[in-house]
């Protein structure tokens, strides 16, 4: 087992903002479209190891993207509807992800921070850990 | 280096040309500095699947662009949306929803894109040509665009695709520069037979294989026979998208950058080299399905939406023979192919044998599968991969030709026969 983020981890802006949360570490990438419904927050692609779960609120910490291009719809939607997270932490940058928190923010005046974390960070980021994402990126224990 | 965007760009971002002009650049610009693109370039083209209804997100975003008066710049096609306006019946959902649905398709149509209403608009006469800049969204489109045609587009989603329709700008980054284009990883077909390796059905279970395990790197199949056709190549993508972010894929001697391995790669070493055997195949092809016994309710073909010789091929196949009477058999495709399969005769032999054809829109988007089916069978990867989450049944996955004995039997038939030497 990796070691739980102890200090600091710089990381690089996509989407800037600000946010504190629980991790929830996807083992697998998600396509946000078809792999999670909007009206309740839930992972709901049967094949993903973390389908049940709720990313309302959460940090979500995911390697790389996956699938559908309406992914940004789908991501916008939850942030209208309040199940969208409360940040995505990535291993690879991801532009559809990136897509549904620039539009939330242009059309709802409200948003997630998406950044890329370097891998020996990523690996370090356990689901149940509380961590906050500062402004400049930076990712550390909350 | 950080984004510079030119005096135009700017201007536009300060509000100079309107509000719709400033949003959408503002929309293309944060993308931009996102991927750390070091300046803007113009499209010649946009595919736009914003269009889909999946909530009043979607209606939100297309009423402010369409309020400021956006209008596109460049020639823009419509991804599928939430309704078949050609079949309005086959629609189970909620009225309001379809409403909502219905006043989305207008916006778009009022900033000037063109109702195509399909995921498949390289089924068209106009496509973007080899090395031409566009602004595609939908996984399946973006990387026949990239792949299949040559041209070049980001794997844009929604909202960025109508933002670049509108301001005729793309960020110059990612899959629209010649160096991210090349290939690092090879896939090698391995021990295949003849026989499976001229069926259709080894494309879309290679592409699943493909997506799978390629993560962000770009993949190059060696080993498939000269000049794959294009639908087979769109089957490859359209599963290596779905179950993967492939947004562009080489396949040696069938498509335009990869006339020899070596090109493909861009003349270095590949990071790995995957051999895949017949068992990897197989192992593949049965990852597609989740349903266990040959109970069948529904079928579902075409997605994404089928040409002009798919439908032909189903035609072909049923014969004179009719769907047994406990299955639904659908067949989607683009209103534009539709036409001129009508034009063949092929719609009335279609429908006399019960098959319920779908246009504008797609099976595992909007409510048409009866809400009581619990198995369906399908020939596409990325609908066997879609459909359990988004329609709760289960899904069995098979060839065309499995496909049509089994609506015609009325249960799950398949012919193992091509992958018994697997």
């Amino acid at each position: 087992m990796p070691e739980p983020v102890s200090g600091p981890v710089p990381a690089r802006v996509m989407v800037p903002g600000e946010a504190v949360g629980e991790v929830l570490r996807l083992d697998e990438p998600l396509s946000f479209w078809g792999g999670m419904d909007p009206s309740t927050g839930r992972v709901i692609d049967r094949r993903h190891p973390q389908v049940g779960e709720s990313i309302t609120g959460r940090v979500l910490a995911m390697p790389f993207g996956r699938g559908s291009s309406s992914g940004s719809s789908a991501l916008c939607e939850a942030v209208r509807a309040g199940t969208g997270p409360a940040a995505i932490l990535m291993g690879e940058p991801d532009e559809i992800v990136a897509l549904g928190a620039i539009v939330a923010d242009e059309v709802y005046g409200t948003s997630f921070p998406v950044v890329v974390l370097p891998v020996d960070g990523f690996v370090g980021l356990v689901t149940g850990q509380q961590v906050e994402v500062a402004a400049d990126g930076t990712v550390q224990p909350a | 280096m950080a984004l510079r965007l030119d005096d135009r760009d700017e201007a536009r971002l300060a509000g100079t040309e309107g509000e719709a002009l400033r949003m959408a650049t503002s929309i293309v610009a944060r993308l931009a500095a996102a991927m750390d693109a070091e300046r803007l370039l113009d499209v010649t083209g946009a595919h736009v699947d914003a269009c889909l209804y999946l909530g009043p997100a979607t209606l939100d975003f297309a009423d402010r662009m369409a309020d400021a008066g956006a209008r596109v710049a460049v020639p823009t096609t419509l991804n599928v949306s939430s309704l078949d306006l050609r079949h309005p019946d086959l629609y189970r959902g909620d009225p309001d929803e379809a409403r909502a649905a219905r006043r989305l398709m207008e916006r778009y149509e009022e900033m000037g894109c063109r109702p195509t209403w399909t995921c498949a608009p390289y089924q068209a006469e106009a496509r973007p040509g080899l090395g031409e800049h566009v602004a595609w969204a939908e996984s399946n489109a973006i990387a026949f665009a990239n792949s299949v045609l040559g041209a070049r587009t980001h794997r844009y989603g929604d909202f960025v695709d109508i933002a670049c329709a509108v301001t005729g700008r793309a960020p110059a980054a990612g899959l629209h520069l010649d160096a991210n284009r090349m290939a690092s990883v090879v896939y090698r077909l391995d021990g295949a037979s003849s026989e499976l390796l001229d069926r259709d059905v080894l494309y879309p279970v290679l592409g699943g294989l493909v997506g799978r395990s390629v993560g962000k790197e770009i993949p190059v199949v060696d080993g498939l026979p000269p000049e794959v056709s294009e639908d087979r190549l769109k089957a490859l993508g359209a599963a290596a998208a779905a179950t993967g972010s492939v947004g562009l894929f080489h396949v040696v001697g069938s498509t335009p950058e990869a006339p020899d391995l070596a090109t493909a790669l861009g003349g270095r070493e590949p990071d790995r080299v995957v051999d895949v055997t017949p068992t990897d195949l197989r192992a593949a092809r049965d990852l597609l399905t989740t349903a266990v016994g040959d109970r069948l309710d529904v079928v579902s073909l075409g997605t994404p939406h089928y040409s002009v010789a798919e439908l032909g091929r189903l035609t072909e196949l049923l014969g004179d023979r009719r769907v047994h009477p406990d299955v639904a058999l659908y067949a989607s495709t683009g209103r534009d192919v539709l036409r001129e399969v009508e034009l063949r005769g092929w719609v009335a032999r279609l429908e006399a044998a019960g098959v319920r054809l779908v246009v504008d829109t797609c099976t595992y988007v909007t409510p048409i599968i009866d809400a009581d089916a619990r198995t369906a069978m399908t020939d596409s990867a990325k609908w066997a991969y879609y459909a359990p989450g988004n329609l709760g049944l289960e899904v069995a996955f098979g060839s065309t030709e499995d496909c049509v004995e089994s609506a015609v039997a009325g249960r799950v038939v398949r012919d193992e026969g091509i992958w018994a030497g697997a």
